[in-house]
């Protein structure tokens, strides 16, 4: 026991000197007037809240200048805004004076707004996941404590969060999902719809997990018997729910204006169908056809929303119908790929909301795992060159396929039983006797994928884009991630919908 | 796909070590950087654009060339590479130039000849016995050493934070090392000799070396009761191993001495012009002997024994290499600094010749060597530590005294090197990676010897529970206090005089295992 604490121990300080490397060797946009880059809003946020009342948070007014990093996240960010801000008042002052602080930058507020990310950090997303690999069913201390490491060493999250500095606090509103994950899986269901609603309260874009949350938790209510125990359980779940978000909006609730102010905030939908270059589906059939330009908005917004409530939907009904920790997980990470790939103004970081969920199943599908969550790292690369962060997500990149491969032995685990793909198989074989190929088809798109991002990423590095053609590599890049993730949907969907029959068939060979 | 089945394979931790490890370092390259990566530019252009008979001569910067002409030669093999990365670091002229290009390439040129060192290590993995093997991976010494050596703290700040060329100089000393332990003595000795001629500091290990060879190598054979049997004295592998050293130095000091360069060449390899120590008090026995005389002084003035007027006013501590004028306690001259040493020295070497007892005691005596000139050297860097440190690593898996000892020693020399990262941003990464590698050696260790008495007595878990606050009393709060700026050299003095004592502890322990340890009689030689 005291080896594996050990290990635990160093493995999490060892990636702590990581992420204060990272956080060093980029700071985007620092110093750039007039709008002095990200790092800027995350202060200008602070004095915001400091200083004015919460009545003017989130509205234009002389001393609140909306287009200038305005408040567009969910009540509870501008809590923890407010919390920095008050220990930012005790340390200077001057960092969040109205006004004359805008553009504020010095080596001592640097290592401030930094510790604060780290705080948020230790005390949220990091036991989180410590926790979570504690409670996995199954497996030995030695395995526990490398998928810890494999977790924590995702490339996107660290590079985001500590290099990026723009959203910086993605580890909070995901920490929180994680807690509400382990709450529901552990059969804690108030707390972990409570950690989850604190989730959606810190980040709207959490709101790509609530399907599978929701129908996870209805399901349990409907197998326990919506006339006995199922029922009670709904009612406190409901009240649960109600009452976390009344708590977290309460100051917003005095008039109706205000409320409708904070939600057209949240969700702009005037900025189109997609902003610069997501690896989603409109963007990249955008090369084909301009459907931002011919459609008008409102269909924009329909088309979107059908679309994503239609490929979510089977997985979402077959989690209804049989709630299963393991089916959530899977559902959890089918459902926010759908809203990544579908739904109306995506950004390239949602697909942080996409790996959180495939971190949790990294421990039952490592390959395909592994593979997700490196192309999800090569999405972003546009963003990452925009912060000069070559270096970083190339050693950080590398350091997780390596402890990926050496921990889980990945190159050994693409059999049909170990892609979860045995009973699918089974059941084609039944039309196609032949049908036998499929992970050697697999075997061989991996490689090809990793030649191809490779590759795309050399050129990208090396090769000046032709000038009629300024974005070429970008597009291409998110083309080929766009690709890969339509992949991974009906690859995820398939081991959803083929779950239940498995475990029948184990148990007849049992 | 090469490159994934040796990530993947069973055997491969030392690669995923190595790897991991060249990673981290990456991670380090945009971070602060001393004078000495200055110094090694100034160095390349020396080199590049002098002819080698100006090497030695050339002062336009006040970073002279300091080091033996083979680590001359090795820049400027460098600065052939250096070229197509920037041109304009070649110049003599261009003091203090820092484009991007060449911080990459001097950076990338310390992590590339790196690979000596993790060659090194994968050698010194091997002469490691393994008789105490357990089946888990992580519980075996060859695991433990390996991770001691290729994270060694010290080494990660000196070579990639603050920028030194040490991690392949200390390669091919843990090289020569391995071949001696293998037996192949000419190859340590020809290893050894040309690790000399890269950097001098190597001369403090030299007797343990020479004792060695000559005692287990030409001498055949032993008496019965241990002692050395005159008659089997062997010529021919004097001569070999004279040739050796021979040869090795021609081919090194020959071109300098066929043009009567010699006297100047050495006159910058030993410049005693320096002060006894260096602006930051190495925690070695002078740092007493001058925090001694501090006080002493204080309490003269106190009591009235002194008169104020005849005290120098220079604070050895400000920060400037200078001469220090002792105020109570009489002045340390060069020669005495070196008397010190040898008879320091003494004690091991006679141990080595008297009590043979194969490569391990070779080891030891080499160890010591190492940290007696370290205690008693005349301007000591504090990074002189590692020279003990790294070959103690080795020593640390094989018993548990030895571990206690390796974790005493380690843990004060590497909190000793702390002043050397003193910018504000390098303070988490120096405290984390600290925390990091002290965490793992301790436990690590004590798990290998669980089963023996506990590593620490009370006294020694103090002490290092101490180092602490001691961090946080002068980085964190000494800067917010009124004495900042009427002494503020209290944090270098507090932290060099309480490093000093772990680390004389440290020497005087082993010094007393190594003299009280009964002798071995190894019957199976003769």
């Amino acid at each position: 026991m005291i080896v594996s604490w050990m290990w635990l121990h160093c493995t999490s300080l060892g990636l702590l000197t990581i992420f204060f490397e990272i956080k060093k060797t980029a700071f985007l946009g620092a110093g750039k007037p007039p709008m002095f880059g990200d790092y800027e809003a995350q202060r200008h946020w602070q004095e915001i809240t400091f200083n004015l009342p919460v009545r003017q948070w989130y509205f234009n007014t002389s001393d609140n200048n909306l287009q200038y990093w305005g408040l567009d996240y969910p009540p509870l960010t501008a809590y923890h805004s407010l919390l920095c801000a008050y220990v930012a008042e005790f340390i200077n002052p001057d960092w969040i004076a109205l006004h004359t602080s805008r553009g504020y930058e010095s080596q001592a507020h640097k290592l401030f707004m930094r510790a604060t990310v780290f705080i948020a950090d230790v005390l949220i997303y990091i036991p989180a996941v410590i926790l979570y690999c504690c409670c996995l069913k199954e497996t030995s201390t030695k395995r526990k404590i490398t998928n810890v490491l494999c977790i924590l060493l995702y490339p996107g999250l660290i590079l985001i969060d500590y290099g990026h500095f723009q959203n910086i606090y993605n580890s909070v509103s995901l920490g929180f999902a994680l807690w509400g994950v382990l709450g529901v899986s552990c059969d804690w269901d108030l707390l972990g719809s409570l950690a989850f609603c604190l989730a959606v309260n810190y980040k709207q874009m959490e709101l790509y997990h609530s399907l599978p949350f929701f129908c996870f938790l209805l399901g349990k209510c409907f197998k326990k018997g919506l006339k006995g125990k199922g029922f009670v359980l709904l009612i406190k779940l409901a009240c649960t729910v109600v009452a976390s978000f009344l708590l977290c909006w309460l100051p917003f609730f005095a008039e109706r204006e205000q409320t409708l102010q904070v939600l057209r905030r949240l969700f702009p939908v005037d900025r189109g169908l997609f902003e610069d270059k997501v690896a989603n589906i409109w963007c990249s059939f955008n090369v084909f056809l301009k459907i931002k330009d011919i459609l008008p908005r409102h269909s924009q917004v329909i088309i979107s929303f059908c679309f994503t409530f239609l490929s979510l939907l089977p997985a979402c009904i077959k989690l209804t119908l049989q709630p299963s920790p393991k089916g959530f997980r899977f559902t959890l990470v089918s459902c926010a790929l759908s809203f990544f790939l579908f739904s109306f103004q995506v950004h390239e970081k949602s697909i942080l909301l996409v790996s959180l969920p495939v971190c949790l199943v990294l421990n039952e599908i490592p390959f395909i795992s592994t593979w997700f969550l490196l192309v999800s790292t090569f999405s972003m690369l546009p963003l990452l060159l925009k912060d000069e962060l070559l270096m970083p997500s190339v050693v950080t990149v590398m350091a997780f396929f390596i402890a990926c491969a050496t921990s889980f032995s990945i190159f050994e685990k693409i059999s049909e039983e170990e892609l979860r793909l045995q009973s699918f198989s089974v059941s084609v074989r039944k039309y196609l006797p032949c049908f036998t190929f499929l992970p050697r088809i697999i075997q061989h798109l991996f490689l090809i994928s990793v030649v191809a991002i490779v590759l795309l990423t050399l050129m990208t590095v090396t090769l000046d884009p032709p000038g009629e053609l300024p974005d070429l590599f970008s597009v291409l890049v998110c083309f080929v991630s766009c690709l890969h993730f339509l992949f991974f949907l009906v690859y995820f969907n398939i081991v959803i919908m083929w779950d239940r029959r498995n475990g029948r068939n184990q148990k007849k060979i049992n | 796909m090469a490159a994934l089945g040796f990530a993947t394979g069973g055997g491969s931790w030392f690669s995923a070590l190595a790897l991991g490890v060249t990673l981290l370092k990456c991670l380090l390259i945009p971070t602060y950087h001393s004078t000495d990566f200055e110094v090694h530019r100034n160095w390349l252009a020396i080199t590049h654009s002098l002819p080698v008979s100006q090497w030695y001569y050339e002062a336009t910067s006040e970073w002279t060339l300091d080091y033996p002409p083979f680590f001359a030669w090795f820049e400027y093999v460098l600065s052939h590479v250096a070229k197509y990365f920037d041109q304009e670091m070649l110049n003599i002229h261009n003091l203090n130039y820092c484009s991007s290009r060449t911080l990459l390439f001097q950076r990338f040129s310390v992590i590339f000849t790196d690979a000596l060192f993790v060659y090194a290590v994968h050698e010194c993995c091997k002469c490691i016995d393994g008789k105490k093997s357990s089946k888990e991976l992580t519980e075996k010494p060859k695991f433990i050493l390996s991770v001691l050596l290729l994270w060694n703290f010290g080494l990660l700040i000196v070579d990639h934070i603050h920028f030194q060329y040490n991690g392949f100089l200390f390669g091919l000393m843990l090289l020569s090392i391995a071949r001696l332990f293998q037996k192949r003595h000419l190859e340590g000795a020809f290893l050894f000799a040309v690790l000399l001629h890269f950097k001098h500091i190597y001369l403090y290990v030299a007797p343990a070396y020479g004792v060695y060879l000559l005692r287990s190598y030409c001498f055949t054979a032993n008496k019965p009761d241990g002692s050395v049997r005159w008659n089997s004295f062997s010529f021919v592998r004097v001569i070999s191993l004279g040739l050796i050293a021979f040869l090795v130095s021609a081919l090194s000091l020959g071109p300098f001495l066929a043009s009567n360069q010699l006297p100047q060449v050495f006159s910058r390899l030993f410049p005693f012009k320096r002060g006894l120590c260096h602006a930051y008090w190495a925690p070695n026995f002078w740092a007493l002997y001058n925090a001694l005389d501090k006080v002493l002084s204080i309490i003269g003035l106190q009591l009235k024994l002194l008169d104020p007027e005849k005290i120098p006013k220079v604070s050895m501590t400000s920060g400037l290499v200078q001469q220090f004028q002792h105020t109570v306690l009489p002045s340390v001259t060069p020669l005495a600094t070196f008397i010190g040493t040898l008879i320091a020295i003494l004690p091991s070497i006679f141990c080595l010749w008297f009590k043979p007892q194969g490569p391990r005691g070779f080891l030891r005596c080499l160890i010591l060597c190492a940290l007696s000139s370290f205690m008693f050297g005349w301007h000591v860097h504090e990074k002189a530590i590692l020279l003990a440190v790294l070959p103690m690593s080795l020593l640390s898996v094989g018993k548990a005294g030895d571990a206690s000892i390796f974790l005493i020693l380690t843990t004060t020399g590497h909190y000793s090197l702390f002043p050397l990262l003193f910018t504000a941003p390098e303070l988490p990464v120096k405290i984390l990676l600290m925390l990091l590698f002290t965490i793992y050696s301790i436990s690590s260790l004590k798990t290998l010897f669980r089963k023996e008495k506990p590593l620490f007595n009370w006294m020694e878990t103090f002490y290092l529970l101490g180092l602490g606050p001691l961090e946080v009393c002068c980085e964190f709060i000494f800067p917010f206090t009124s004495w900042k700026l009427k002494y503020p050299f209290i944090p270098l003095l507090l932290t060099s005089v309480y490093c000093a004592v772990g680390i004389t502890y440290a020497w005087f322990k082993l010094y007393i295992s190594v003299l009280t340890d009964p002798l071995v009689l190894k019957t199976k030689k003769q």
